[in-house]
């Protein structure tokens, strides 16, 4: 009897004992906790990194929390909602879209980290300019979302056409070509997911424009630029150059299943494409189509990527600078050891000039893919983001898919406009 | 006689201690994990800001949402999904139900776990698999065009119209199992002499449908539709998974749109806590408004 009470005041305990939080951050002086999500990718890169900390310092610690990004993001809501930071890593990586609207929505989190002896200017300054909120510093560039334009070289070819053909050309000249690829072998050049505005975004950025101006203020409405992009997305899909899936799943598929003659998107797409082996050879990459009759417009963009950023619950920031210092921003050996098996390409200017960036891929028909695409990101201009990012990228879905279904465009803008504008008027 | 009286009180007592005993860990666990949150909600609402900068708005947060095109947008979405939805889904689970509820057919139990079985699916999963089958190169475009009904794909996810149908297609899938399941047990409550009764008096099997099994299930009926109308307000993975909202908002529902607003958009907790309150108001509402016209009893 007095052993089942006992029992059940255990189970009670046990139970109670569980639904308390259990602080994520480290206690000892020389661990970090780290929270990132992709096992072949940034979590790999994250371990490289604690290896090569561990060289100088042996005493270092490293523990690294398998945490989906959807998952960070709630998480990092929760905590800073709730007021007890207590919950949090000491560093965890944000997707560079959503950091100007977490830092902005939750100040207390991010470290400021301008003066902690980390150089900046060894990355791409488009890149770093995410993570930059009034002048200073929150997050260490991670990985690469630079735009590239992957062709399947034995496509263009049946069409007549070479890599060169695509290489430093503009829109008007890519849905020409486009039209005689799908004419002669049946072939879309590109495919995109309805809904989503990856391509619009950069189509914008790649002219250093955005849905945002200067202020932040929505620029929707007499933005010449976004109204070039509307007719051009458009026009592609009129044409049938550009066939529009409905998911992600089926987009992928278009590429893997031949469906496809290209893609255009952030570096990271190429995973993707290496997916299928069968196709070894077949690919080739270059930069992608300037803006047509817009000043400024460069074969350049960025899609996607993100950066270290460090929570103000760190027990030991300096050890945490530190570490970001002589690793992410400091160390090529680490760039070329997780290039190779993970295709985790460097913001880190200086790594691009590592050899192992310089060696030719099979699969892109023995090109230096990966030394291309660092030259690329160097080159992407800088636009504002802006804090209402997704809320943007929603809107310009909505009108972009009724442009394509029919509606004017202007009207759909000022639509577009609208709905920013009332999303910014809290 | 004094000290009896003591003892039969201290044991009533007693056992409504116990009673309370029993109680306690359940209704405080709900208070706390349920009242309380629905209380700081409700508090929350009556303030707006980015993240965590709140400051009091009053009513501000409730007069916006009459404001807010993409919310009106998702609310009438909900009402279309509600009416068009559910009483489909009704009638078909309690067509299902009577059909099964037949002395004579063999394998009943076969048929109810057949038809039962799409509600142990996962919502995610199930939502996953209706937006494959929909797909351009899907299952249904696939079967209709070697059965020659029609002559290209469509694009069923695309078009708003069928976008919404597909919705509608899916949820009748998931529920109507759950639904007929009530109608069966509240069946069981109806002697069979009954309907015998119906028969020998020259009843047709329509006729004693509408005259005998309406009438006695009215409660279950009720019940199924206060269910059904809670449930469709809040409907969410369906509008997540199967279309996520589109074709340019022609499929998001109220919740889609909350939980955008607290996680995917610039995070505005208040005027997402308001968007909630209204779904609890129209749910209390219309509730309030199917027991005045389903329950006839006073």
């Amino acid at each position: 009897m007095k052993m089942k009470k006992l029992l059940s005041l255990a189970m009670a305990t046990a139970m109670v004992a569980g639904l308390a939080c259990v602080p994520a951050s480290a206690e000892g002086e020389n661990k970090l906790t780290v929270w990132c999500w992709d096992p072949a990718f940034n979590i790999y890169a994250m371990e490289q990194a604690a290896e090569i900390y561990k060289a100088d310092h042996p005493d270092f610690e490293l523990e690294v929390v398998e945490t989906p990004w959807a998952d960070v993001q709630t998480k990092l809501t929760t905590a800073a909602t709730s007021g007890d930071l207590s919950t949090l890593p000491d560093i965890f990586l944000m997707q560079d879209n959503a950091f100007q609207k977490n830092q902005i929505s939750f100040p207390d989190v991010f470290a400021d980290l301008t003066d902690s002896g980390i150089d900046f200017s060894k990355f791409g300054a488009a890149k770093v300019a995410y993570s930059v909120i009034d002048g200073k510093n929150y997050g260490v560039p991670f990985d690469n979302g630079a735009v590239v334009a992957a062709y399947r070289t034995d496509i263009l070819e049946e069409a007549g056409f070479t890599l060169d053909d695509f290489t430093d050309i503009t829109w008007s000249e890519y849905l020409e070509k486009g039209s005689v690829v799908l004419e002669k072998t049946g072939k879309p050049l590109l495919s995109m997911q309805a809904g989503e505005s990856d391509l619009i975004m950069m189509m914008l950025q790649s002219a250093g424009a955005s849905c945002f101006d200067e202020e932040g203020k929505p620029a929707m409405t007499d933005n010449p630029v976004l109204v070039e992009v509307m007719n051009t997305y458009a026009e592609l899909v009129k044409a049938g150059v550009l066939v529009e899936v409905n998911s992600w799943d089926e987009y992928i598929g278009t590429m893997a299943n031949d469906v496809v003659a290209g893609t255009i998107n952030g570096c990271w797409i190429l995973a993707s494409i290496q997916s299928v082996p069968d196709q070894s050879g077949k690919w080739g990459i270059t930069n992608m189509p300037a803006l047509d009759n817009v000043e400024g417009a460069t074969n350049y963009s960025n899609n996607g990527g993100s950066s270290w950023a460090v929570t103000t619950n760190c027990a030991n920031p300096d050890l945490a600078f530190d570490f970001l210092k002589n690793t992410f921003a400091g160390s090529v050996e680490l760039y070329e050891t997780i290039l190779p098996s993970s295709g985790a390409l460097a913001t880190y200017l200086p790594a691009g000039e590592s050899e192992v960036y310089a060696e030719p891929q099979e699969f892109f028909g023995g090109d230096a893919i990966f030394a291309k695409i660092t030259e690329y990101a160097g080159k992407v201009p800088s636009n504002n983001t802006g804090v209402y990012y997704y809320e943007a990228r929603d809107a310009v879905a909505v009108a972009i898919t009724n442009i394509v279904a029919g509606s004017d465009i202007e009207t759909e803008l000022q639509t577009a406009q609208d709905t920013i504008s009332f999303a910014m008027g809290m | 006689m004094n000290a009896s009286k003591k003892k039969k009180m201290s044991l009533s007592r007693k056992h409504n201690l116990t009673g309370w005993g029993f109680l306690a860990p359940a209704a405080i666990l709900i208070l706390i994990m349920s009242f309380v949150p629905m209380v700081k909600a409700l508090l929350l609402s009556f303030q707006t800001g980015i993240g965590a900068n709140m400051k009091p708005a009053g009513l501000l947060n409730y007069q916006r949402m009459f404001q807010d095109k993409v919310f009106m947008t998702a609310l009438k979405n909900n009402f279309f999904y509600l009416i068009i939805q559910v009483p489909i889904m009704l009638v078909l689970a309690l067509i299902l139900a009577s059909m099964l509820n037949n002395k004579d057919l063999k394998f009943k139990g076969l048929f109810r776990t057949c038809i039962f079985l799409p509600c142990a699916t996962s919502l995610v999963s199930y939502a996953i698999v209706f937006r494959t089958l929909f797909a351009m190169d899907g299952f249904v475009n696939m079967a209709l065009m070697k059965l020659h009904i029609i002559e290209k794909g469509i694009n069923w996810l695309a078009n708003p119209g069928t976008a919404k149908a597909v919705i509608i297609i899916a949820l009748i899938w998931r529920w109507t199992g759950y639904n007929m399941v009530f109608y069966l047990s509240g069946l069981q409550n109806i002697d069979y002499s009954v309907y015998e009764a119906a028969r020998i008096d020259g009843a047709s099997p329509v006729q004693s449908f509408w005259k005998i099994t309406v009438p006695l299930l009215k409660p279950t009926i009720l019940l199924t539709t206060i269910m059904s109308t809670n449930g469709t307000l809040q409907l969410f993975d369906e509008s997540v998974n199967l279309t996520n909202g589109g074709p340019s908002n022609a499929t998001i529902t109220m919740s889609h749109y909350i939980y955008n607003m607290s996680f995917k958009y610039t995070p505005n907790f208040g005027y997402a806590a308001a968007m909630s309150y209204l779904i609890l108001i129209l749910v209390a509402v219309l509730a309030l408004v199917q027991m005045k016209v389903g329950d006839k009893r006073e």
